[in-house]
């Protein structure tokens, strides 16, 4: 094996920590969703991207040659070393922005699958022609909701509207310019992420606008969860998803 | 009208090509296009199916139960409607 390149293995850490924190996320909707139906609808998109995150994470800790599995990467790393876009951690909140955060993201997650399909690592473009199809489903899904949505009740397109407003700002997150993208993109191994910007909006923005939603300017704010520097709200969900290998380390069930 | 309930929908599963859909269940959406990812997720998480269809309950007419005797009961009798009568040559599969 040659040498782990650690702007690979940080390039599988984001793409696995995007899908860990917010399959995470979205399944603390089992049992709380507004209707069955969607709460079957959420925890079958949760399993999906858990599903991406151990394919992620285990070659991850292939390339890095440390002895790290799935596990190990998933359940006992600290805050500091999650590369998700913080996009993925924040909290749930209603049903409307759950929604118009697995739009946002589930479209950002399409275009990256699409450019990964052609990796110069035939894993990963292997695990991309797995994953694309999910996340088709998860886009559609979601956009569907969000046109719903938008362009439903006064006060769901009052939500909504909300919802878009808050999440919005964390969207610049994906585009950030980031020194190992750059080297993995030279690579051939996928795309910089700040390239995927105009194919984007190109496909996001018709929709919310279908929706009867406001997109919202560009502001200043920037987050930084993909460089390692997260919201509150990463820790607390961390407390609890990893309490149980933590507890009993090395369970295995 | 206010409508305080999303419609029921009749979920319709073809488990593989060539084969019929069947009734597997409902699922309650609020539209058409809904229905259809509902039942996706509810219906076909094991891979159960090929195709589906939905349908929305209201637009299915059912016969009446308690029309049951007069509908069905007079082909109790009339065993000559089964086609057991005849020998089938052996390279006749499938019937």
């Amino acid at each position: 094996m040659t040498t782990p390149n650690p702007a690979h293995i940080e390039y599988l850490t984001r793409l696995g920590d995007n899908a860990l924190i917010l399959g995470q996320r979205m399944s603390e909707w089992c049992g709380h969703a507004p209707v069955l139906e969607e709460d079957m609808a959420l925890a079958n998109m949760s399993l999906d991207l858990i599903g991406q995150a151990r394919m992620l994470l285990a070659h991850a800790g292939q390339l890095e040659g440390k002895g790290r599995d799935e596990d190990q990467l998933a359940f006992l790393r600290t805050e500091m070393h999650y590369r998700n876009l913080t996009l993925c951690e924040l909290p749930n909140a209603d049903f409307g922005r759950t929604m118009v955060r697995n739009f946002l993201f589930a479209n950002f997650q399409v275009l990256l699958w699409e450019r990964l399909l052609a990796s110069s690592d035939s894993e990963l473009a292997a695990i991309a022609a797995k994953s694309i199809k999910e996340a088709r489903y998860h886009a559609q899904h979601a956009g569907d909701w969000v046109v719903r949505l938008g362009d439903g009740t006064a006060e769901s397109h009052e939500r909504t509207q909300a919802a878009l407003d808050y999440l919005w700002p964390y969207t610049a997150e994906f585009f950030a310019a980031n020194p190992s993208d750059e080297a993995a993109a030279a690579a051939g191994f996928g795309p910089a992420w700040s390239e995927l910007e105009a194919a984007w909006e190109s496909v996001v923005v018709p929709v919310l606008t279908e929706a009867t939603l406001t997109v919202p300017a560009r502001t200043p704010f920037k987050s930084f969860g993909k460089f390692g520097r997260h919201s509150e709200h990463l820790g607390h969900l961390l407390s609890e998803m990893q309490y149980m290998q933590r507890t009993y380390p090395g369970a295995q069930w | 009208m206010e409508r305080k309930e999303w419609p029921l929908w009749e979920v319709f599963v073809r488990s593989r090509n060539g084969l019929d859909h069947k009734h597997c269940g409902s699922v309650h959406a609020p539209d058409a296009k809904l229905a259809l990812q509902v039942a996706r997720d509810v219906y076909t998480r094991r891979q159960e199916g090929v195709s589906i269809w939905v349908v929305q309950a209201d637009h299915i007419v059912a016969s009446d139960p308690d029309a049951k005797p007069e509908l069905f009961d007079p082909a109790e009798d009339k065993i000559y409607r089964h086609p057991t009568f005849y020998q089938l040559p052996d390279e006749v599969n499938h019937m």
